[in-house]
Formats: structure tokens, sequence, C-alpha cells
């Protein structure tokens, strides 16, 4: 039996993923370029680049919502594939510095305090806009493909593979906090200039990064929702809820798991390349474990299995953060070590099967 | 720089010297004399008249003159210390002091002169403990001038051991001598060296200069510095192995700790549980209150405050595990990756809260006397006691831990609901209280890691965050269900970790690991050890 194809969306999601285009590409560029700044309807750059930061986030738990919300493999990795794709666009950034770094010379001013003559060879090239985001694309993809190829073959699952993703993050942010691995060890990347010639931190390139954030997010939902309502999107939900079952009717999950895997990691690499030049840093401490579990938590918080709850996850939690890291800075963490109790005891769904249940009570 | 650590070592020497200051003065009155109204040129002349006698009764009164303790009180010549004085002569007290005295001024130059006089000197002080040191002392810092000074000292010397070190050291000021046949024998000698600086010695021989020709034109000497060489690396070698085993092991005993309570909650129950780097850390600072209540309570027994800790971290990390099972992931049982989620939320709040308790910085936990210091076995290895001691403690809580589940009834409760959950509590298990008693079993022993954990490392709030990767590779790599497989994968990582260590340095030696484990784990998912037996999966 052959169920028809699901729309994609519906009429009203349509209209209202238009609406959210105008807004992300029209109105707030109107609003933070154009409206004179005390004006009620000025944007401010702060809220501007939070915003897009969170944006940034919010591809990152729709990648994480792919892999463990459909297909119920939990990565403690993401973390790490964002920030190789932060560190791939983050090379491209530093070349775009040129003589302007302390010491004026040619290399980053890291290389410098090292005593290196010349880039090492992983560096070549990386002056070139396009190759740098080829990069951010292919070096998270790879490391994903061969990791869960290995990985899936010997049909690690469940805790198991959330444990060795862990470890594999851990390995991977030891390894850039050393100088002698060539990006800057603790210090990371930062001071960037320009892009493409364009100095960072002007208004207008603010908001180009800002518009190509909101619009990527949007490509990524509409990818992400293609995936699953596509006839892999069930495979996907039946090897995670019976994968035994999913192998006994023929199918085999290594080419499903892996796909969805490899292109999670490729949407954290991209998100990772459009978040560093609106932060102005990338260093090894966004590769902490710690980090990689947060994801998580901004999709339970949603809502798994969910699009739109992985994006809501992800605003709700990082906007929790920047107002309470302001208001309250020492309570953060107990909020949100609360939440992450509260959302796994109380809200299996998340906030997005809580307004579902509400309404469903009312009806 | 060479004179500051001449110093130091001095002041070290200072409180044996005083204690044999009452030794008998046999002083020449003519040569105190001129140490101490002479000009610069005399007392220098007296003082290496002194050590041409090779008269080690003088070390006090150079003591003093080089500290400007001696002073002149008209015809006698005293030491003043304090408002204590004694005859530079006789050594017979003085007392009252005089009125009139005069401050004998010892230039720089002077100085010196009596900073190495002393120093050989004491290659000839009667007691044995004092050559020992001065011998020691020289070993880094010879000079050719000493050469006569020790060559004395071997003829008188009759202790085995520091004739050992004198000739090594003769041996290597002598490798500069001119003549072939001295330098050969010296390099003979130094065959038998443990000293690490021995290596560059010998080294300094086989070097070329910048067109290829060896530095040292004999080539039958070369031979002789390669084959002593040879022998001190070897020694070297080993030492250093033993070193690197030593410190694995240790490293392997605190991952034991650290993974044996994650073996029980995990191991045995199937909870992930990524709090379980809090509890550590929630014993070790279970100590640091226990240590303050000692210090300011019962000062007298504060050597002893571990004895009292050792329970109190267990308790409370129980405590804390008991209340965490009971409040949270008793309701999150079979659906482990929200365990995982949830339990990492605790692990936040318990940091958050010891910071609010106690402050984001490290606090201080001492070593108690009896753990500080080490036991030293070689030149190049010397054994701490505080982690000799974890070792024991490693080994004793696992055997604790092992007679508890092998031996006890709830031992067996525990065991029997692993196996089949539904048929123990058919037979009348109280499957739910064993649950949380194992599982405050395992927080318990996480507390005691973490009292463990006190007494080599930081206590700071962040502390269980570093164990948290490590003992669940422990637990994993050793195969989920036993505790055996702990043990060996605790050791196993413990040692490789170590030797990759001093091979490609710590971040490396960590990662080469971790990539291993990952790697492990694909061919073999169940780990070193698995259960015997067939388990579906779901």
């Amino acid at each position: 039996m052959i169920t028809p194809r699901q729309p994609l969306f519906s009429a009203r999601a349509w209209s209202a993923l238009a609406l959210a285009v105008a807004v992300i590409a029209v109105v707030m560029p109107l609003l933070n370029l154009v409206a004179p700044k005390d004006s009620m309807f000025a944007v401010s750059d702060y809220t501007v680049a939070l915003a897009g930061k969170i944006m940034c986030y919010a591809i990152v738990a729709l990648a994480m919502d792919l892999i463990w919300g459909y297909t119920g493999i939990l990565s403690l990795g993401h973390g790490l594939f964002f920030a190789l794709g932060g560190y791939c666009f983050g090379m491209y950034l530093m070349r775009q510095i040129g003589h302007d770094g302390v010491y004026n010379s040619d290399l980053p001013d890291f290389m410098v305090f090292l005593d290196w003559k010349e880039y090492p060879w992983y560096w070549n090239f990386t002056g070139h806009f396009w190759y740098a985001m080829l990069l951010a694309v292919l070096i998270p993809g790879l490391l994903a493909f061969i990791f869960g190829f290995f990985a899936f073959r010997s049909r690690i699952k469940g805790v198991y593979f959330s444990i060795i993703t862990q470890a594999l993050t851990f390995a991977f942010m030891l390894l850039f906090f050393r100088n002698d691995t060539g990006f800057g060890g603790n210090n990371g990347f930062t001071d960037f200039k320009r892009i493409a010639g364009i100095a960072i931190a002007t208004p207008q390139m603010r908001m180009t990064l800002f518009v190509l954030s909101g619009l990527t997010l949007i490509g990524a939902l509409l990818l992400a929702r293609y995936l699953v309502t596509s006839k892999m999107g069930r495979v996907l939900t039946a090897i995670r809820d019976a994968e035994s079952r999913v192998m006994f009717s023929g199918y085999d999950p290594l080419w499903y798991k892996l796909f969805v895997w490899t292109l999670s990691a490729v949407l954290c690499g991209i998100a990772g390349a459009l978040y560093v030049p609106q932060v102005g840093i990338i260093n090894p401490s966004e590769m902490s474990p710690a980090n990689s579990i947060e994801i998580a938590i901004w999709v339970a918080v949603g809502g798994r299995g969910t699009l739109i709850g992985a994006i809501l996850g992800a605003f709700l939690v990082n906007g929790a953060k920047s107002w309470f890291t302001v208001a309250f800075p020492e309570y953060w963490l107990f909020f949100l070590g609360a939440t992450f109790i509260a959302v796994t005891l109380f809200l299996p769904q998340g906030v997005v099967g809580l307004v579902a249940r509400l309404r469903g009570k009312k009806s | 720089m060479r004179t500051f650590r001449h110093l130091l070592r001095l002041l070290g020497c200072a409180a044996l010297l005083f204690t044999w200051v009452s030794a008998a003065h046999a002083l020449r009155p003519e040569v105190v004399d001129k140490l101490a109204r002479g000009e610069s040129d005399e007392k220098i002349a007296a003082i290496n008249g002194l050590v041409s006698d090779a008269d080690a009764t003088a070390i006090p009164l150079l003591q003093a003159l080089h500290d400007s303790e001696v002073q002149i009180a008209g015809s006698s010549i005293l030491i003043v210390r304090g408002d204590k004085a004694s005859d530079a002569v006789s050594g017979q007290p003085v007392a009252p002091l005089p009125d009139a005295r005069e401050d004998v001024i010892v230039n720089n130059r002077v100085r010196r002169e009596i900073e190495s006089a002393i120093a050989s000197l004491k290659l000839v002080s009667p007691v044995r403990d004092v050559r020992l040191a001065a011998a020691k002392s020289l070993e880094a810092n010879a000079d050719e001038d000493m050469l006569p000074l020790i060559a004395r000292a071997l003829t008188k010397e009759s202790d085995a051991e520091i004739k050992g070190v004198l000739t090594l050291i003769r041996a290597s000021l002598q490798l500069k001598n001119k003549d072939a046949a001295i330098r050969l024998a010296a390099a003979k000698a130094l065959a038998e060296s443990t000293n690490p600086t021995t290596k560059t010695l010998l080294l300094g021989l086989l070097e070329r200069n910048a067109s290829g020709a060896y530095l040292e034109p004999d080539e039958g000497l070369r031979a002789e510095a390669q084959l002593s060489l040879r022998a001190v690396e070897t020694r070297l070698a080993w030492g250093e192995r033993l070193g690197q085993l030593f410190s694995g092991i240790s490293l392997g005993s605190i991952l034991l700790l650290a993974a044996l309570g994650l073996a029980i909650t995990y191991g045995l129950m199937g909870v992930i549980n990524m709090a379980h780097g809090e509890l550590i850390m929630i014993g070790a600072y279970t100590t640091y209150v226990v240590q303050n209540l000692f210090r300011s309570h019962a000062p007298d027994l504060f050597n002893w405050y571990l004895l009292a800790a050792v329970p109190c971290s267990f308790m409370v990390a129980a405590l804390v595990g008991m209340a965490l099972e009971r409040g949270v992931v008793r309701f999150l049982y079979g659906r482990p990756l929200e365990t995982l989620l949830a339990t990492w939320g605790i692990s936040l709040f318990l940091i958050q809260t010891m910071r609010t308790l106690f402050g984001a910085q490290n606090v201080q936990v001492e070593n108690p006397v009896w753990m500080s210091g080490g036991v030293q076995i070689l030149s190049n290895v010397v054994l701490p006691y505080n982690r000799i001691v974890i070792i024991f403690f490693a080994m004793a809580v696992l055997l604790l831990v092992w007679l508890l589940l092998n031996r006890t009834r709830l031992g067996l409760y525990v065991r029997g609901v692993t196996q089949n959950r539904a048929m123990a509590s058919c037979v009348g298990v109280p499957t739910a209280r064993v649950d949380t008693r194992a599982f405050g079993l395992g927080s318990g022993i996480a507390g005691l890691a973490g009292c463990a954990l006190s007494q080599i490392g930081n206590v700071g709030p962040d502390l269980g965050q570093s164990y948290i990767v490590d003992s669940f590779m422990v637990v994993v790599l050793g195969g989920v269900g036993q505790l055996a497989g702990t043990v060996y994968a605790a050791l196993g990582l413990g040692v490789v970790n170590k030797v990759l260590e001093g091979w490609a340095g710590a971040v490396i030696a960590k990662i080469a690991v971790l990539v291993f484990i990952i790697i492990f784990i694909q061919k073999r998912p169940q780990g070193l050890f698995a259960l015997k037996g067939r388990f579906a999966d779901n």
C-alpha cells in the first residue's frame, strides 16, 4: 500500500513561512538600518546580533531534531560539527585580517607568537571565500560520514552512541586547545576585520549576515520538512521506533542513518560558519561536551519530532539564557538544570506537545 | 644564579651545622686572628689554609663570618648570635657580652671564598650526613678547582655511598683533563652514574663540530664514552619506565575509583548518570568540610581527619544519590536518553549549588603529614605517598564492592534484578528498594573517589566534569555489567595513557586513548568482557 505523499506544508504554514521571510529579509533591515534610532519601531543592533546568533543555533537545533527527534539517535557531538564549520570559515576570516594584526604580519597573531614562518598546509587556499565555505560544509560532513559509517556499521546505538560522540567531541576539544594544532590554542580565532574586503563591524554587514542566517534557517526548515515527509522520513521514524523490525522488513538502516547523520552535521557546519562572523570569536570551548548536550535540551524544550519545536526551543532557551546571564548570572545554571529535569520528567513532548495537549482539552 | 643556588643550599645545611656548633674547637688562635683582623688577602690566605688542612672544625666560624656574626672585643674574637656570644677560638660561652665590640667586615670576594671553603670542608666533616649532603650538592655544580679537595676527601672517605658520589663527581670533572688516560678512566667510571646530567656530559664527548670532525680526538675514549653512555641511558630508562608504570597504575587506581561507582549504576543498573562526576565532587567537598571541622574543633587529631572523611564522603554522596534516584531517575527507567539529559540537568544544578555554597574558586584540601612526601627509589624516580595510599585505597574499595555484590543479600538482590527484573520481583525481591540502595552504593563509591581525589588534585565545582568522560570510557571499554572488566580497563587505560604521555605529550596521549576507545567500541561494542548469553535488544 502506498500512502500519498504528505503535503510539504499546509496553506496556513506556507503563509506563515512567507511572513517569516518578509520579516527577516525586509522588515528587520528596514527597522534596523532605515528607521531613526530613537523611534519606537527601531530595532537595536544588539537585538539584531542576538537574533542572528539564535537563528544559527536554531539551524543546529533543526539538525539535532532530524537525528534525535526523527531517527532516535542522540548525538552529543553536534557542538563539534558546529565548531568545525566555524573554524573552517574562521580561517578565511583570519586571512582577511591581513596586515592589520597586532604584529602587522602576513600571518595571524597567534602564529607570529608561536614563531611560525608560514601557514601550515591545511591553511592552504583558505584565503578564498568559496573554498572556506566549501570546507565548512565538507569537513564536518566528512568527519560525520567516516565516524557514522563505522559506528552505525557496528550497530552502536542508544546511549553507547551518545557516549562515544561525546568522547569524540572531547578529543577534538583537547586537540584544538593545543597551540601546535595551528588553530590558535585556547584563544581560538578572534579580532576579525572584514569579509570579502568589507569591514565586518558595519551595520550593513551585520544585517547581511542576519538576513543570510535567517534565509538559511528557512531553507534548512524546508529541506528538513521535505525530508521528514518523504518516504525516507518514514523509514527514519521507523528506525527510531523499532530498528530491528525495519531491518527484518528488508531495509538496511545503515545508509538511512548515515545519510541523515551526515546531513545533520553539514547543517551544523553551515550554522557554525554563519555564527562565527556574527559573534566575532571561535574557540575550543565551543566543543565542550556541555555545549553539545545543551543543543539536545533546545530540541527537548521545543518538542522532539516536530521541526517547528526545535526552532522554538532554540529561541526559548537561548532567549532565556541571554536574559538570565544579564539579570541573574548566578541562577542561570539552576534554571538550565531545572529545565533539563522538568522537560524530561513532565514535558516529554516539549512546548509544542504542551500546546497541542491544551488545545485538545479545550475542544 | 649559581651563587644564589649555592646560598640556598648553604641555608639548608645551616640547620645541620647548628647542631654541632658545640663540637670541639681546636682552631689555632693565630688563624682565627687573621680571619678576624686581617686584610681581605690575609683572610683569604687563612681560609685557604683551613681548606688545605681539611679542618672541618672551622665550619662554624666560617659560617659565622659569612653571616656577619663575628665581632672583635678587645683581644678576643667572639661569635655573636642574638644576645649570646661564644669565643671563636675556644668555643666557650662568653657572658656577659663585652660592651666594646666591633663587627668584622667581610666583602663579597671573601664571602665567595668562604662559601666554597664551607662547601669543601663539609666534605671532610666527621658527620656522615653532612658529608653526604655536601657531596650531593657538589653533584650539580662542582668546578675543577675542587678536584684536589675531592681527591683528598676520597682518600679519607670510608662510606661507600659518599665514595660513589664523589667518584662520579671527580670523573665528570676529569673529563676535561688534558691527559687522555685520565679522561679515559673518567669516562669508564661514569658508567656507574644514575644522574641524568651525566648523560649530557658523555654526549658532549661524542659531539662533532661544524665540519663533522669529533671534538674529542681520541677514538678509544669515544668508544668508552659510548659504552658508558649506553649504560647510563639503560639505567635511566629503567627508572623512567618504572616511574611511568607507577604513575600509570596511580592514574589507573584513580580511574578505577571514579568508574567503580559508575560500573554499578550504569553497568549493573543501566542508568546513565551524567551527575556521577558531581557525586565525586560532593565527596571531595565533604572531605574539605570534615578537614575544616577537624582544624577548628580538634586540631590535635588533624592528621587523622581522613579517617572520618572517608565514611562521611561515602554517606553524603550516597544520600544525595538515593535522593536523586527517588526524585528523578526512578521515573525514567527504560528511557536511557532521557535519563542522560535529566541527570545532566542535575549535574548542572549540583555544580551551581557548590558554587553558591563554597564559591567558584578551588578550595584547599591539605594532605595529612603522613601522606605528604614520598619514597625515592632511583635517582629519577620518587613515589609520592599520597598516590601510594590511593592505590591501596582503590584496592580496598574494590574488595569491599566485590564482597558486597557477591557475599551479601543486597548484592544477591542487585545481581538478580540486573539479570531478570520481572523474575526477581516475582520471587519477592523488593526491586524498587534494591534500585535505590544500589544507586546509593554507586553514588557512595563516587563519594569515596572524591575523597581520594581531594588528596592529589584541585577541589572545585568543576572537579566532576573532568572525570565524567573518562569514567564512562572505562566502563564502556571494560564491558557493561562486569566489575572485572572495569578493573582491567581502568588500569590498562591508566598505564597506556601514561606511557603514551612520556612519548608524545599529555594532550596527544589523551586524544590517542579516546580515539583508541572509539575504534575499539566499533570492533567490540560489548566491551572487553561481555556478559555471556543472548540478549535481544530493545
